[in-house]
């Protein structure tokens, strides 16, 4: 017999569709704005009457920008390839480095361990803009400013602290004697670090990706200062739509929707394994 | 190497600085020779899963050395030592089934798969797990996760099997069943095995010797029988046997040509003097104050001897367990027929010479057995 009443079901249902609605109702928004022109987003009141038009999203694929003062050229599509580069390019150096580091912290005890895994940590908690000026004149000197390298070894800052970490724990969940079960069957450390340790800490290596991507994409304030306009992933790039003649907010809505795309396709093939890692349960003995 | 596959020689371990650290294990030295099966015992924080895990490698070992197969192992990994293991959490692999867990180094071993199966099935049967090799670990109780990590380090061929609890979460019929199933397993194939246990019933029915282990010492290395009968000291008469040894701390006197042992409480037991064997006799004499031991088993009730009050009185189906206040302390008698006694009744105690265990009461060290030095 099923307790809950058909009062509480309906309840449930109305309390779950407000907060639906309170979290999409923005993206709704927005891809609704993105198939308007400034004259219908603009209009006092607002409806969601209008008639849609692609010419947002034209003028972001062709680079052609047409404002009341003229044409301009944007280069989103550009910025959209340099966001894919850049935090891609960040995520994959992070697990490169990141990985062997949280199995080092998670497994191995050695002086000063702890010391070292919360200095990382702590790269998440200077203000940015504070490690940006000293940084940019080193860069410059160097030069690595305005470089995809010089980007994505400054990423670091942001993706490898948050892999270590969420990949340390995972680490240290896999109790140690499936790894010593294996090493003692006839293993080096390293097979068993890649056969055993690895596989099993698959659904967290996932989702640590996940996140560090998602926080790479969304960085602004570090590719603003280091990166000229080729190099300028979409959060930077989306200031082109801040024009001499007012904010074109059709783009903008168009270009959130596009930049949105990558994550969510990312999301959505990473959300397999996750929930396999869920399911494969029992590491724990 | 006088065929032993293992020799700890002074082995120490230390979690934290060599020197300043707990000190886990103190000293340890004992040959294991091939082919025998050995048991170490003892309570938590003993000190024998670390003695074990420094045999296989995965804790350092702090000094010392560890010899296996005539070879100076202590700095070597686990891969390079050659030994099979089983361990008290289970620890299979969680995404493979059972099967494949047990057959896992075999396959590394690049076996013909008849072969294989041919001994998972062997090996299986013997376990009582040939049912459940399909499915996947986290499927299984706790008892056929223990047997499928017994399973996998059995059907190795290793030159030292360790095995960490093996038993702990079986059922107790299960458990007696395959007690002598393992042991038959083992001795048939020859192997060497080292298992770690905090039951003494296991240990006596499994090892053919016992290393005894108490604060990271090894109290003593000897045949179930041996540990039984010559306890070395106070801890192992102790701690081996069920229920255990009735300990009383007595002063020697000699009265009118006979030894009295003089208890606590005021009550006195008096010995013919040639109830003792003359030497056992000049050693209590030299000391004076002592500590005797005695086995509930060898406790008698008779019509004369010192007089204690019956406090508890449990028959157990095929024994009676009967406790009393005797000597400032409390005594415990086992009768294998039913004791007609009440609680609050006054019974009188004898205890023959034979079976009393004397030690030293400031070492704890054994003196004599029965009519034997120690």
């Amino acid at each position: 017999m099923d307790q809950t009443s058909t009062l509480e079901k309906v309840l449930r249902r109305v309390a779950i569709s407000l907060v639906i609605l309170f979290f999409m109702f923005p993206i709704f928004w927005i891809v609704l704005m993105s198939f308007q022109t400034n004259e219908t987003i603009l209009r006092v009141p607002p409806s969601i009457v209008f008639e849609p038009t692609l010419s947002n999203y034209v003028a972001l694929i062709t680079g052609r920008l047409e404002t009341q003062a003229g044409t301009l050229e944007v280069n989103f599509m550009s910025n959209l390839w340099n966001s894919l580069f850049l935090s891609a390019g960040s995520v994959a150096v992070g697990l490169i480095l990141g990985i062997p580091a949280a199995y080092a912290f998670g497994r191995i005890k050695f002086r000063g361990s702890e010391d070292i895994a919360f200095t990382l940590l702590s790269f998440r908690f200077a203000p940015p803009l504070l490690v940006l000026l000293p940084l940019t004149i080193y860069f410059q000197k160097i030069g690595l400013a305005d470089t995809y390298f010089g980007l994505i070894w400054v990423y670091q800052l942001i993706v490898l602290p948050l892999i270590l970490w969420i990949v340390r724990g995972y680490f240290e969940d896999i109790p140690a004697d499936i790894e010593y079960a294996y090493r003692i069957a006839g293993h080096s450390w390293f097979s068993t670090f890649r056969k055993v340790a690895l596989p099993l800490a698959m659904p967290g290596i996932a989702a640590a990706g996940l996140l560090a991507f998602i926080f790479a994409w969304n960085n602004f304030i570090f590719a603003l200062v280091l990166a000229s306009a080729d190099k300028q992933p979409v959060t930077v790039g989306a200031l082109a739509f801040v024009t001499a003649s007012g904010i074109q907010y059709g783009q903008v809505a168009a270009g959130i929707v596009l930049s949105i795309l990558p994550t969510l396709a990312l999301a959505l093939y990473a959300q397999r394994y996750l929930v396999e890692g869920l399911s494969l349960g029992a590491v724990k003995g | 190497m006088n065929g032993a596959v293992l020799r700890l020689e002074n082995v120490d371990k230390f979690y934290g600085a060599v020197g300043h650290g707990v000190h886990a294990v103190r000293n340890v030295s004992m040959d294991v020779g091939k082919g025998d099966i050995i048991a170490l015992l003892g309570s938590s924080g003993c000190g024998k899963t670390s003695t074990l895990r420094m045999i296989a490698g995965f804790e350092e070992t702090s000094r010392g050395k560890i010899h296996l197969s005539g070879r100076e192992v202590q700095t070597l990994p686990p891969v390079k030592r050659h030994v099979a293991m089983a361990f008290e959490g289970y620890s299979l692999y969680p995404t493979v089934n059972v099967r494949d867990n047990i057959a896992f180094a075999l396959k590394a071993q690049r076996l013909p798969r008849s072969a294989v199966n041919a001994k998972v099935a062997e090996v299986a049967e013997m376990l009582e797990i040939g049912d459940i090799l399909e499915r996947m670990p986290n499927s299984l109780s706790g008892g056929q996760q223990q047997r499928a990590s017994l399973a996998r380090a059995l059907i190795r061929d290793a030159n030292l099997y360790l095995l960490d609890e093996p038993m702990g979460q079986l059922e107790p019929q299960l458990r007696t069943l395959l007690r002598g199933r393992l042991k038959h397993f083992i001795k048939e194939r020859g192997m060497t095995a080292i298992l770690v246990t905090h039951d003494q019933t296991e240990a006596n029915a499994l090892a053919d010797r016992i290393a005894v282990m108490e604060d990271g010492v090894l109290q003593q290395f000897a045949s179930p029988a041996e540990l039984k009968e010559r306890p070395a000291n106070l801890f192992t008469g102790t701690f081996v046997g069920e229920p255990p040894m009735n300990v009383f701390p007595v002063s020697v006197a000699s009265d009118d040509g006979r030894l009295v042992l003089r208890f606590d409480g005021g009550q006195s037991l008096a010995y013919p003097e040639n109830a003792f064997a003359a030497e056992v006799r000049a050693a209590l004499f030299a000391r004076g104050q002592v500590v005797i031991g005695v086995r509930p088993y060898a406790v008698r009730r008779s019509g004369t001897g010192a007089p204690a009050n019956v406090l508890t009185n449990q028959w157990l189906g095929d024994q009676s367990h009967v406790s009393a206040s005797f000597a400032k302390g409390t005594i415990i008698l086992v009768e294998h027929d039913r004791a007609h006694v009440a609680i609050g009744d006054r019974i009188l105690i004898e205890l023959s010479p034979a079976d009393l265990h004397v030690f030293d009461p400031e070492s704890g060290m054994a003196i004599s057995h029965g009519r034997e030095l120690a």
